[in-house]
Order: structure tokens, then C-alpha cells, then sequence
């Protein structure tokens, strides 16, 4: 009795193909404005991103962007803003690089220990400010943004030769973790992809199936949605917002897991900062969507891939920032767009069926008068 | 709702799909044509016009391009990024056929290495970091040796005994800056006090934030430091400019010699001198090896005893206490003096 709704899949369509083509409007007039060709800049982004080992790039590079995303989803879901991200992914990679690089044990055993270490130290880093918030209602994007200094300088000091890590040239890192500790990779020619990619796939699969299909997936949406609707109904908000800050930095501490395990083996000087950030653009992008999210991810890749392809083809290497940030504005304004445009045609809609209802129902009492 | 995001994301999945099938089995080094095109220059963050380090780098191409007609292409770097993106910048130099490929910063080290492995035929360079392979040149200085002669400079040029060291990173390489610097200030006179601070503790972000800088000079000023010694690249232009508008104060510059930087001319009386690293004379000398078919190769150090670092006199703020400085070079490049580098 369902019937295809075609208004339905029009505005399906609408909002990624708005936002696809203002961003690409405004990118153009903003590569005209430097006085290069912007049609030549978009080849050179297909060609380059589509060849074979920029995909394999493209695809390492989003594993930990992914990842990012669904730390900063999870709060999302909820209305926590976790800031933090950023500060859980470090402090933990740190750790858990030291924890692997001074321990030789089967990989078997090494491989999860190192990724529950991270794990519990993303997670005992955002508790605290989940903590703050419930006892002492101090706003967690104030906290969260505090403790990624923290991180930061908590790292500064220990990363130093003689505390926990080792001098190497110009570098200072952690000892390596053993060839035994280290993660699969998936053999492509010419490079291999991570296999810690499984890893992020297992995340996806996890957060849809716990926030989508569970109880307490359904309880953390109701606290996101109206907190004293949530508390109406038996659900304990602040309980909630511990739970939720710290499967959140559980899962960001996961971020760090795939430079650590599949490319630098340990935490130097020269570790990826500011994923964390990055992940709220992709949360933002992916509209806390799984399938969204990991869309988001490998453009964020492809964007980055190609954008040193534009550099060396003499455009500005900004360009690609700005990009990326014309695409966020471009998605979070035409979903709005298009979500206000669906509510009045509803509206309408409604009110045309009920002003249709009306005259019939005058007619019959017309015809029994 | 949520079936109108199921149905977006499946759409939007297949046309991905669709289009990276397409061009499935070409990798990019493949269909990309090779031969001679000149130097590839890959920057630090801060790039070409940091009035320092990467500047003293684009000295050194610029000259070649004079003297030796070779043509050059610059990339540059940019804040917060991994190996991943260092390792694709050096691909694309090479795979083009520029030769040499200059990585300019240590964090180039790993990625010029590795990266120079695929491409034998092409001599590979890194500023600041040690060669690890046969095709690769490893330019290295001896910043401690001429952050030392800064600390004799400031030592002697102090009046409130107190000088001041910022550094961009607290990384090993810096460190070499300040451990430099102490010692010069406390082997000229023991009753000078060093402070030594720096922007970030791991960030690269610390070389080019100048407003950070800013703020850390305008503290150490208050603090009661008449001299300033900055290590921070780009940053370094804040702490100078911070330090002009004090007067009595003086900066010290460094990498380049930056009492000459046009870009600072605004504030050039305040600079008492650079702690000058020779870059420039390190990468056209690379680049000339490379012309003249006999490649530079293994770790290459510049110390002061061949004028790979120096100490400006451009200005003429220390032709007073110039004996005192020589007086340390000698004995430093005699061996009578031992500048650490860790401090």
C-alpha cells in the first residue's frame, strides 16, 4: 500500500546534490580569483585521486579520520560536544606506544593489550571531563578543550630523552614496537592498505548497530533530543553522560592505532596532531551517519591527496582548506534547506487535504439538507 | 528522516563506486613522464617566505638558478600534517623528474629516506637530518655552535642581566639552540640569568605562529629580559617585532641573517644579531654536486670552523664586543671550548 514517493527521493537527492554544486560554484569562483582555471583544477583531482596507489592513500588516510568522526558522532548523538578528541587520541597513542614498545610479546597478546591501553586511556581522558560535568556543571566543550593542552604538554614532558622516549637524529620518540606488535597490512600494489581499516569497519558496524538497534542506543538519543523528556521516562541523564563521554574517548583513543600500528611504530616528535578536529568536520559532513561518516572520511583523504597534486600544478595550496571548509558550510546549510523545505510542503500538504476534507463533507451536508 | 539519509548515502556510495572503478589499476607514478627538470624543493611550514630557516633554503635555489641556470619548483608544507602527506610530496618531486629532491626540516627525515629508495637514479637531500641511504645527501649544522656565540653576544650586550631563549618546538633540534645559548651566556658572565621557554611542546605549529611568539617576548620583556634569542622560524618575526617596540631591547635572529630579511627592515634596529645557519650555501652546493654529475652523498656537517653556521655583524651592533666574539670561535673551532647539544 506504500507507494513510491517520487517528491520523497527528490529531496533525498536534494540536499548532497545542493551542497555538491554550491561547493563546487564557490571553489570555482574561488580558484578564478587567484586567476587559475578551475576546471583544470577538478581534472587534475579526478585524474590524480582516482589512480591507483592515490586510492590506497586515500583510504589509509581515512581510517583514523573515520575513526575521529565517530568519537565526536557519539557525543553528537547526545548534544555532548567533545572537543576533546584530539587531546584522548594523543595522550593515548603515547601511552599505549610505550606500553608496546617496552613489552616483547606474541602479537597475539601484544596487538589487543596495545589497543586496550589506548582504549583506557582515551577513555579515563574524557571521563574527566563527563565527570566535571555532572558534579560540577562545567561545560564540557570548556573542559574537553583544557585537557587537550594538558594532553599536549603531558606529552611534551614525557616525550623527552631520558623520561620515555629515545633520541633519534632530530627526533624524540617512544621505542619501537617490536615487528611481532605490529599490525596486518592488506598487500596492494604499489603500497599496502592498513589492515587496521578492519578495525574501523568493526567500529562503524558497532556504533550503528549500539545507537541504532539497542535500548541504551535509544536512551542516549532521548537524552540528545530532550533531556527531561529522557529523565520523564527513567532514563538517568547524568549517568548517560558519563557512559557516553567515555565510549567516546574509547573510541578516540582508537584514532592514534593506525599511524601507530601500521606506519611509525612508536610516538615521536613527528605524530599526527589535530585528527581530532578534522573528525568534527567529518561528523558534521557524514551527519553522524555511518555510512555518511566513512563518505566524509575518504573525501577529507581524496581532498588532501589531490590538493598536494594542486599545489604542484601551481595552484594555491590552500585552495584545498578552503574547499574542505565550503563543503561542511555547504552540507550543514543545504540539508537545513532542504529539511525546512520538506516541513512546509508537509505543511501544505496537510492543509490541503484537510481544506479538501472540509468541502466534501459541506457538499454531503448540502445534499442530506 | 533517517530514510532519506539511508537513501542519500546508497546513492551517493554507488556513483563513488562507479567512479573509482574507472581507473582502478593505474597508479599515479605510472602514467607520469620523467625527465630532467631541476631541483624540487619541499619546505618546512612556514614555507619561502619565513624571513628564516626556509628562506635561507630558497637563498640557496635561487642562487643556482643564477649561477648554475637550473630550474626549480617549491612545495610547501602545512600545519598538522602526517608522514603520509610528507612521503606523497617527495613522490611527486621525484616522480616528475626533478633532481635534486630537497626536503627542507628534519621532518623530512624518515619520508626522504624511504622515498628515496624507489627512485635510484635521483639524488635526494634532507636539511637538518642524517642520510640513511646511497642516494641520499644529509645536510646538518652545528646550531649549538652558533647559538653559543649568541650567548656571548647577549651576555655581553645585557643590562638587566637577564636574557631570554624561545624556542618553536621543544624538540631535539631546538634544544641544540638553547643548550648553545646558555652555555655561551653563563661561560661569558655567570651572573646573567636564562630564561628558556618554548611555543609548543610537540606542535610544529610552533614554527609558524607569530602571535604566539608575541606573547611569549612581550612576557619575558616584562619579566625583565633586555635580550631576546628566538628559534622558531616564521614565529621568530613576532618575538622580534614584540621586542622593537622595547626600547634598549634587543633581539636575536636567526637561520638567516635577519638585520638584512626586507621584510623586517621595520624592525631591523633592534636586531642585534642572527645565529646564521647556512643553508642556502648547503643546498647550492647540492645542487651544483647534482649539475656537475658528482652527487653529494652520507651526512655532510656545517659547523663554524668552515662557516656552515655563523654569527651576523650586519647592523654593526656588535663591532664593539666583535674580540670577544672571536675570541669564543677560535676557541671553539680549536676545540678548547665543548658546546653541548642537548642542554
Amino acid at each position: 500500500m506504500k507507494k513510491f514517493d517520487k517528491d520523497r527521493l527528490i529531496l533525498a537527492l536534494g540536499a548532497p546534490l545542493l551542497a555538491i554544486v554550491a561547493a563546487l560554484v564557490i571553489t570555482s569562483g574561488v580558484i578564478l580569483t587567484t586567476g587559475k582555471d578551475p576546471f583544470y583544477a577538478f581534472y587534475v583531482m579526478i585524474d590524480f585521486g582516482s589512480k591507483s596507489d592515490s586510492q590506497v592513500w586515500i583510504i589509509n588516510k581515512a581510517i583514523p579520520y573515520y575513526l575521529a568522526a565517530v568519537a565526536v558522532a557519539i557525543g553528537f548523538r547526545m548534544n555532548l560536544f567533545n572537543i576533546g578528541v584530539d587531546g584522548q587520541y594523543r595522550i593515548a597513542a603515547f601511552f599505549a606506544a610505550v606500553v608496546g614498545g617496552s613489552l616483547t610479546l606474541p602479537g597475539i597478546i601484544q596487538i589487543p593489550l596495545v589497543i586496550l591501553v589506548a582504549m583506557a586511556v582515551g577513555a579515563i581522558w574524557s571521563s574527566i571531563a563527563g565527570l566535571l560535568k555532572i558534579t560540577r556543571g562545567i561545560h564540557e566543550v570548556v573542559t574537553t578543550i583544557m585537557l587537550n593542552f594538558i594532553a599536549a604538554s603531558t606529552i611534551g614532558f614525557f616525550l623527552q630523552d631520558g623520561r620515555l622516549a629515545e633520541k633519534d637524529g632530530n627526533l624524540f620518540h617512544t621505542p619501537d614496537i617490536p615487528a611481532s606488535g605490529r599490525f596486518f597490512t592488506i598487500p596492494t600494489d604499489p603500497d599496502p592498505i592498513y589492515g587496521t581499516v578492519v578495525v574501523a569497519v568493526l567500529v562503524g558496524v558497532a556504533y550503528w548497530f549500539v545507537l541504532g538497534r539497542t535500548r541504551f542506543g535509544f536512551d542516549l538519543r532521548t537524552v540528545g533530543r530532550s533531556e527531561s523528556a529522557a529523565s520523564a521516562s527513567g532514563v538517568s541523564v547524568k549517568r548517560m553522560v558519563v557512559t557516553s563521554m567515555v565510549l567516546s574517548g574509547t573510541i578516540a583513543g582508537l584514532v592514534g592505532m593506525p599511524t601507530l600500528l601500521n606506519a611509525s611504530y612508536n610516538y615521536g616528535t613527528d605524530f599526527p596532531a589535530g585528527i581530532g578536529f578534522t573528525g568534527i568536520a567529518i561528523a558534521l559532513l557524514g551527519r553522524n551517519h555511518p555510512v555518511g561518516m566513512a563518505l566524509g572520511a575518504l573525501l577529507w583523504g581524496f581532498l588532501e591527496r589531490t590538493g598536494t597534486q594542486l599545489e604542484f600544478e601551481e595552484y594555491a595550496q590552500e585552495i584545498v582548506g578552503v574547499m574542505q571548509g565550503v563543503i561542511v558550510l555547504c552540507v550543514v546549510i543545504a540539508y537545513e534547506v532542504v529539511r525546512r523545505y520538506g516541513l512546509r510542503r508537509q505543511q501544505r500538504q496537510v492543509g490541503e487535504q484537510l481544506a479538501a476534507q472540509a468541502r466534501t463533507s459541506e457538499k454531503k451536508a448540502e445534499v442530506s439538507a | 528522516m533517517r530514510r532519506v539519509t539511508k537513501l542519500a548515502a546508497a546513492v551517493t556510495t554507488t556513483a563513488a563506486l562507479a567512479l573509482t572503478a574507472t581507473a582502478c589499476g593505474e597508479s599515479s607514478t605510472e602514467s607520469a613522464g620523467k625527465k630532467d627538470k631541476g631541483v624540487g624543493l619541499a619546505f618546512d611550514v612556514g614555507g619561502r617566505d619565513d624571513h628564516s630557516f626556509n628562506q635561507a633554503a630558497a637563498r640557496g635555489v635561487d642562487k643556482a638558478k643564477k649561477e648554475l641556470g637550473v630550474d626549480f619548483k617549491e612545495m610547501t608544507a602545512s600545519n598538522d600534517e602526517t608522514e603520509a602527506d610528507r612521503e606523497q610530496r617527495i613522490t611527486s618531486l621525484a616522480k616528475a623528474g626533478y633532481n635534486p629532491v630537497i626536503g627542507v626540516g628534519f621532518d623530512y627525515g624518515k619520508s626522504v629516506n624511504k622515498i628515496a629508495k624507489k627512485f635510484p637514479d635521483t639524488t635526494f637531500g634532507v636539511v637538518d637530518s642524517p642520510s640513511e641511504g646511497k642516494n641520499v645527501a644529509g645536510l646538518v649544522f652545528a646550531e649549538h655552535e652558533a647559538s653559543y656565540l649568541a650567548g656571548v653576544a647577549a651576555a655581553k650586550k645585557t643590562k638587566t642581566k637577564e636574557v631570554g631563549f624561545i624556542g618553536g618546538v621543544n624538540n631535539a633540534l631546538i634544544q641544540k639552540f638553547q643548550a648553545g645559548f646558555e652555555q655561551g651566556v653563563k661561560e661569558t658572565d655567570p651572573k646573567v640569568k636564562v630564561t628558556s621557554q618554548y611555543l609548543y611542546p610537540t606542535n610544529t605549529k610552533g614554527f609558524n605562529d607569530p602571535a604566539a611568539a608575541k606573547d611569549k617576548a612581550k612576557g619575558m620583556l616584562d619579566a625583565g629580559n633586555d635580550v631576546i634569542y628566538s628559534a622558531a622560524g616564521q614565529s621568530g618575526v613576532g618575538s622580534i617585532e614584540e621586542v622593537s617596540k622595547q626600547k634598549g631591547a634587543w633581539a636575536i635572529g636567526v637561520d638567516s641573517d635577519q638585520y638584512n630579511q626586507p621584510g623586517l627592515a621595520k624592525y631591523k634596529d633592534a636586531i642585534l644579531t642572527s645565529a646564521v645557519k647556512n643553508v642556502d650555501v648547503a643546498v647550492f652546493d647540492l645542487v651544483k654536486s647534482v649539475e656537475d654529475k658528482k652527487p653529494m652523498k652520507g651526512t655532510t656537517s656545517f659547523d663554524l670552523k668552515e662557516d656552515g653556521v655563523s654569527l651576523a655583524t650586519s647592523g654593526g651592533f656588535i663591532d664593539d664586543i666583535q674580540s670577544d666574539i672571536d675570541k669564543a670561535k677560535k676557541e671553539i673551532v680549536d676545540g678548547k671550548i665543548k658546546v653541548k647539544d642537548t642542554p
